[in-house]
């Protein structure tokens, strides 16, 4: 017989593990950006710092949704709010 | 109640390491030294104890370059630590002024310059076997919200009334831009907090699993990237989103 809270702590383990899957999205935009950057220092090398703080920038943007999906995770796996409803 | 600990920030309530397997994995805030306040309990945590550090470091630094600049004989040509010094400040001023415009770019460079030196110095302070700051939500948010008060107080004075009317300007939008004004402090401050939890977490793990002999030789690389590389990148980040969303509101709308 699996106690209330295991129960509530297996969930949320799991669902820890399916709220990282928004890391796939900042992974492919992220890959993107740094695709098109490598391909504009190739056709003008002169703009080569511009062209990397504006890429920088682009890719921590795109970051942030992955970061929500790990601020998800992390507060299901160490700051449970769920256990505090039993 | 054993995950009760407040990994996000240092907070109102019990913080506690977080307990997972082994007993030497802890990267959550700890809580050093409970007092009480006006009947509420409090706890001075490990974010406070790096920060205080952090904020040494910074102040013999200024101490030390203030002396320095007062003592510079401007005929001679100047020594390393003077060099680095017109360094510094040379640089900020320049990317104040490039992402500001000429006009408005030097009165905020002292704002900037701050926030770079200071986010820089807390990401770093992983290396010295500290937990850095800014892997603590209250420590990001308030640096957000510092922002958020200058973009608003920038968007009245060289907007004035139009500041407000602009959030209606598609009617039909205006919730959105409404959400929009708002999610601004709050995806500056989870950038900065995310990126740097993770390379907390992350580094956390390593040295609690590893065994000990691999150790000499793994988290180095790792540190590398995660405080040194990652750091870097995100102080850039931060200031150069708070530069860019400062400057928006300098155009007349």
């Amino acid at each position: 017989m699996i106690s209330n809270e295991a129960f509530v702590l297996g969930c949320s383990a799991i669902g820890a593990g399916l709220a990282m899957i928004a890391g796939i999205g900042p992974g492919i935009g992220q890959g993107i950006a740094a695709g098109h950057g490598a391909a504009a220092v190739g056709r003008n090398p002169g703009a080569r710092g511009n062209i990397m703080s504006t890429m920088l920038l682009g890719q921590a943007v795109a970051e942030t949704t992955g970061l929500y999906g790990f601020a998800v995770a992390i507060i299901l796996l160490f700051a449970n709010p769920l256990l505090g409803k039993l | 109640m054993s995950l009760g600990s407040i990994m996000l920030s240092s907070g109102v309530l019990n913080p506690q390491a977080v307990e997972v397997a082994k007993d030497d994995i802890t990267f959550g805030v700890d809580g050093l030294i409970r007092y009480n306040l006006f009947g509420h309990e409090l706890w001075i945590t490990t974010t406070h104890i790096s920060l205080l550090v952090v904020m040494i470091v910074i102040i013999v630094f200024a101490v030390i370059a203030n002396r320095c600049i007062k003592k510079a004989d401007p005929y001679k040509v100047p020594g390393k630590f003077l060099n680095l010094i017109e360094y510094l400040v040379e640089s900020i001023d320049h990317m104040t002024k490039a992402n500001m415009g000429e006009k408005h770019g030097l009165k905020f460079s002292n704002y900037i310059g701050t926030l770079f030196i200071s986010i820089l110095l807390m990401n770093f302070s992983g290396l010295f076997g500290m937990r850095p700051p800014t892997a603590d939500y209250g420590v990001t948010l308030a640096l957000a919200l510092i922002t958020f008060v200058l973009i608003h107080y920038n968007g009245f004075k060289y907007q004035k009334a139009a500041h407000v009317t602009n959030l209606f300007k598609p009617l039909p939008l205006t919730p959105i831009n409404i959400i929009g004004e708002l999610a601004t402090p709050l995806s500056l401050s989870l950038r900065l907090f995310g990126n740097i939890l993770s390379g907390t977490v992350m580094m956390g793990l390593i040295y609690g699993l590893l065994p000990k002999v691999i150790l000499l030789l793994v988290p180095a690389p790792l540190h590398i990237y995660f405080d040194i590389f990652s750091g870097a990148i995100q102080t850039y980040v931060f200031c150069m989103l708070t530069m860019v969303f400062i400057s928006n509101t300098f155009e007349d709308a």
